[in-house]
């Protein structure tokens, strides 16, 4: 007897499934590459873009666009949470610029400019704020840096600034400047009607103290620290959207959270 | 002979790709914003073991003061990184994906048997459920709910006051930072073990991540 049938000698024809892989490896690699090189490319484009207000313009572009979001978002005009006053925690001193010499309050007048009705700029003493009705509230400031701490706040709420002294003004945004124009910040409408928005002359139960922007500074628990700008100088109702210190170096013009 | 298994969709293959340079820009700029504050450390009292990061590594990575540039990057790039991993998850629903991602019963304990296997201190591995083996299946899996958890931890980073109930849901504004930051290093952590273990699965599985097929050996027929 024979063997049955004699081994198949062993083929050396290439594997079509494994060639099959390779070409497709191949393929793969090559539309991957491209897709890699895109990529790099935008990445590339990005960097190289010039600057708008110290930041590349398409991400510029993109800042604008979450504030767009932001803004649509905000119109419920919600409140920024509040906090029990034990969890009030000493606020250290993170920004002197507009704050060079000293200021009397006793002598130091607000100026506000674009108010409806008035032709001309108005000032305002420390007692026509205080005059408006007094405002307490323990909110957590959070700086853009990152760190967070609570505090409690005293003043008058800048919409019943406006109800009081410019019951028509309705401009599209708000400045602020220190007294000497150093320092300077710009709110949206509704970030400054926001009933959150303080002229803020307490802290943490005692008068403001110079570094932390006596007589008056601005509050805002809506948006980062940047905003809260220390020792008003000039308050101006405009349609033009004010210029920002911070905004001007690369920030976020809107900082708000 | 040999054929060829399809393993992974086209769209999960490209998505898995694009992922990469997104969530590494998502990392890089996040690394320029946490300078600014860099809080936290491995450490209890006074005895700190790490810091998070020691001066050599943010000046080796020319982190300092690029707080702005770091923030523009982050919230522009985190919408694409949040698009593509809603349609991924979106994807991997329609498609039945899921079943191969989402952990059964068996995989807790069959994931700690496969490690073992992998650290050779077992010599059987039990069998994979799918595409994946448990330990794969669970990582795989972690990965995605991590992904979800940044976006969450990182809207109540961005919007504490319009998202305010996320905020506290999660523990309040620097707990949300906390996470978000041990996510980021969970990443990492994946990263390292994902990349290790794909070289040692070796070239025909990393194919199947590119051109979606594996190549599998089929058994010879036996002679007569």
């Amino acid at each position: 007897m024979s063997d049955p049938t004699p081994p198949r000698p062993e083929t050396d024809a290439p594997d079509d499934a494994e060639q099959r892989l390779s070409r497709m490896t191949r393929r793969a690699f090559l539309t991957g590459g491209g897709a890699a090189l895109l990529g790099f490319g935008a990445w590339e484009w990005i960097r190289t873009r010039p600057n708008e207000a110290g930041v590349r313009w398409p991400l510029r572009n993109g800042l604008r666009f979450d504030e767009n979001l932001s803004r649509a978002a905000f119109r419920d005009g919600k409140l920024a949470p509040t906090f029990a006053k034990d969890r009030v925690r000493p606020l250290k001193v993170n920004g002197n610029v507009g704050l060079g010499g000293s200021v009397d309050p006793s002598t130091w007048m607000m100026t506000v400019v674009g108010l409806a009705g008035a032709s001309a700029p108005r000032t305002f003493s420390l007692a026509d704020i205080q005059a408006l009705p007094r405002v307490e509230m323990t909110t957590e400031l959070k700086c853009i840096e990152g760190w967070s701490v609570v505090v409690t706040w005293a003043g008058a709420r800048l919409s019943d600034f406006v109800a009081r002294y410019g019951p028509q003004t309705d401009t599209a945004y708000v400045g602020l400047k220190t007294p000497d124009a150093r320092y300077y910040v710009g709110l949206d409408h509704d970030s400054a009607m926001h009933p959150q928005t303080l002229l803020c002359y307490e802290m943490n139960g005692a008068p403001l103290t110079g570094p932390h922007g006596a007589p008056l500074r601005l509050v805002t628990p809506t948006k980062y620290g940047i905003k809260h700008l220390k020792r008003i100088g000039t308050l101006t109702f405009t349609n033009d959207r004010p210029a920002d210190y911070w905004a001007e170096r690369g920030y976020d013009w809107y900082a708000g959270h | 002979m040999s054929r060829l298994v399809k393993k992974h969709p086209r769209a999960v293959r490209w998505m898995h790709w694009i992922n990469f340079p997104l969530l590494s820009i998502m990392i890089w700029s996040g690394l320029l914003i946490y300078w600014s504050y860099p809080a936290y450390r491995l450490g209890w009292g006074d005895t700190t073991v790490f810091k998070f990061f020691p001066t050599s590594f943010f000046q080796a990575l020319s982190v300092p003061h690029r707080l702005a540039e770091g923030m523009a990057w982050h919230f522009v790039f985190m919408w694409l990184f949040a698009i593509n991993g809603v349609l991924y998850v979106g994807y991997t629903i329609v498609s039945g994906e899921w079943r191969d991602l989402v952990p059964t019963r068996a995989s807790f304990k069959d994931a700690i048997l496969v490690t073992l296997h992998d650290l050779h201190l077992r010599k059987e591995a039990p069998p994979c459920e799918g595409k994946y083996n448990a330990a794969q299946r669970l990582a795989y899996f972690a990965i995605i709910v991590m992904g979800a958890g940044s976006l969450l931890t990182g809207l109540a980073i961005w919007r504490p006051t319009q998202a305010s109930t996320f905020t506290t849901l999660l523990g309040g504004y620097q707990a949300a930072r906390i996470e978000h930051f041990l996510l980021t290093i969970g990443y990492v952590a994946f990263f390292v073990v994902h990349v290790a273990q794909v070289i040692r699965a070796g070239w025909n599985n990393f194919r199947s991540m590119v051109t979606g097929y594996e190549l599998v050996r089929t058994r010879e027929e036996k002679p007569r």
